[in-house]
């Protein structure tokens, strides 16, 4: 479902005299649907500089990533079309990053319920049900529903963030460190719909922090190693 | 599943002055003018290509003097183009002139004018050049009601009211002229004209500047609503990354006239590739 061939990416900040730095290289995975496949690697290996470059928030330096789209067939995401990108995004591919980048002056159900309406099908009250009972399961307290999570505990924000990425139910998920800022029960649930979701087919792409817990959910890890980058 | 753009423009150029040959060759960020060396004359944008893309908002960045608000007014037929060419795919039926597939600025001035008021609505940074400030705000409303051939009085005055009530203007006040308004007023009562024949494409330039911050919000706000709900296609510029963050899911990046670079708008603001692109992100706040 998707296949990064050599992939690398190298950042030139042209600020600071041109410096040049090393994001990842050489890096070449199969991810097969309904896998969910680990990334580890010590800190700086490159690890979500490969999440951002799926996700095209990196713009990829070489190599290929081809993905199997269900709106346009196989497509390389390194270098598609931005607004196939936007599609694919709204359409296939989530991503959770590590902490939540709050939307001003939207409450958090809305936030939750947004990619619903996005992926389309759904009407906006319904979307607000589903967004309600999410959050509820992840514990966030009902009178928090309707409120700005600008307000919220960095555990809260978390999952709202964490509960936008997973309600609509996309076909592949990155995962960067979802789990870093929280609590045990509160990873608990977690690891317990991501179970859910893969059990409904989401292919996914993950980074924890807690090697234990990326044993427990992932299917295959790629080792990093910040020199040569090889798979293990 | 392929996307049609809705508006498809392609080598937008615009030179004020004589223009000469040397002209799009000596200017451009690579060397840090917009001033011709060999006749004087301002290329204000040159080469400008892009698409946009149905209920898409597309961000155009840039610092002051790069052309941005050029762009859009040459869109919006405010100033003619020196060349290029410029494409509007309507699906909608019931708009009584055919605008596919042909280039706009080839068409009459009378012809750009129907295109104007039947497609497009634009907000401009200064009210004053939207709205006139010493008619009625409903008058305001019911004036580009009339260009997009509206007739009936009964009916101008109950889309009026139902405009200000979006763009959250006390209905009551729609006889007052937008002279008496503050300039958060002033502004949502612009965005309500602009939205009033329903058009194809909102051009938003630099719609926020000016204002203080909490009722920069609401306009923010107002515009991501009408977006949602109305599925518009829109052009956003503005020199506030901020407001191409909380917007925008594309951006264009302009220096010079030029486009220095385009993508999405988290790679733009994450993984910028040119050094002017570079230095913006770095400079926000």
């Amino acid at each position: 479902m998707l296949k990064a061939d050599n992939l690398s990416k190298v950042f030139n900040i042209h600020l600071i005299g041109d410096k040049v730095i090393k994001g990842c290289n050489g890096v070449s995975f199969i991810v097969d649907r309904g896998e969910f496949l680990g990334i580890s690697g010590p800190s700086g290996a490159g690890k979500s500089t490969i999440l951002k470059c799926i996700y095209r928030t990196y713009l990829p330096t070489g190599g290929d990533i081809r993905y199997d789209s269900v709106l346009y067939g196989q497509v390389n995401l390194a270098t598609i079309a931005d607004h196939m990108v936007i599609s694919i995004r709204h359409k296939e591919i989530g991503y959770i990053s590590q902490f939540l980048k709050v939307i001003p002056r939207v409450s958090a159900v809305d936030i939750v319920a947004e990619p619903l309406l996005l992926k389309n099908g759904v009407s906006p009250e319904e979307a607000k049900t589903k967004a309600g009972e999410l959050l509820e399961r992840l514990n966030i307290p009902r009178k928090l529903f309707d409120a700005y999570p600008a307000t919220f505990s960095g555990g809260e924000q978390q999952r709202v963030n964490i509960a936008r990425a997973i309600i609509w139910k996309p076909r592949l998920l990155l995962l960067d460190e979802p789990t870093a800022s929280l609590d045990r029960d509160s990873t608990a649930i977690v690891v317990e719909l991501l179970k859910e979701l893969r059990n409904e087919g989401t292919s996914m792409v993950g980074i924890f922090h807690d090697n234990e817990l990326m044993k427990s959910i992932t299917d295959r890890a790629y080792r990093m190693n910040p020199e040569t980058e090889y798979a293990e | 599943m392929a996307m049609v753009p809705i508006l498809d423009v392609k080598g937008l150029t615009k030179i004020f002055g004589d223009g000469c040959h040397l002209c799009s060759q000596s200017t451009g960020p690579e060397y840090e003018t917009n001033v011709c060396r060999h006749c004087g004359s301002i290329v204000a944008c040159s080469d400008v290509s892009f698409k946009l893309y149905p209920g898409e908002i597309l961000g155009i960045v840039g610092e002051s003097g790069s052309g941005k608000s050029t762009v859009v007014k040459l869109l919006h037929f405010d100033w003619d183009a020196t060349s290029g060419e410029v494409f509007i795919q309507s699906t909608s039926m019931d708009k009584s002139i055919n605008i596919n597939g042909k280039n706009l600025f080839a068409r009459s001035p009378y012809q750009k004018r129907q295109i104007r008021n039947l497609f497009m609505g634009i907000v401009y940074q200064n009210p004053h050049l939207g709205l006139r400030m010493d008619v009625s705000s409903g008058g305001n409303i019911a004036e580009r009601l009339i260009t997009a051939n509206w007739r009936s009085i009964a009916m101008m005055r109950g889309r009026a009211s139902e405009l200000l009530e979006k763009t959250e203007i006390p209905v009551e006040r729609m006889d007052e002229p937008p002279a008496n308004f503050s300039g958060g007023m002033q502004q949502r009562v612009q965005i309500a004209k602009a939205l009033s024949n329903n058009p194809l494409i909102l051009f938003l330039d630099e719609v926020t500047t000016g204002l203080d911050v909490s009722v920069q919000a609401r306009v923010l706000d107002l515009i991501r609503n009408l977006q949602s709900e109305l599925n518009l296609s829109m052009i956003i510029v503005s020199h506030d990354l901020g407001v191409i963050r909380l917007l925008t899911k594309r951006t264009i990046v302009m220096k010079y006239g030029r486009i220095v670079e385009a993508g999405l708008t988290d790679q733009i603001l994450e993984d910028p590739q040119h050094p002017y692109t570079q230095l913006l992100v770095s400079s926000q706040l």
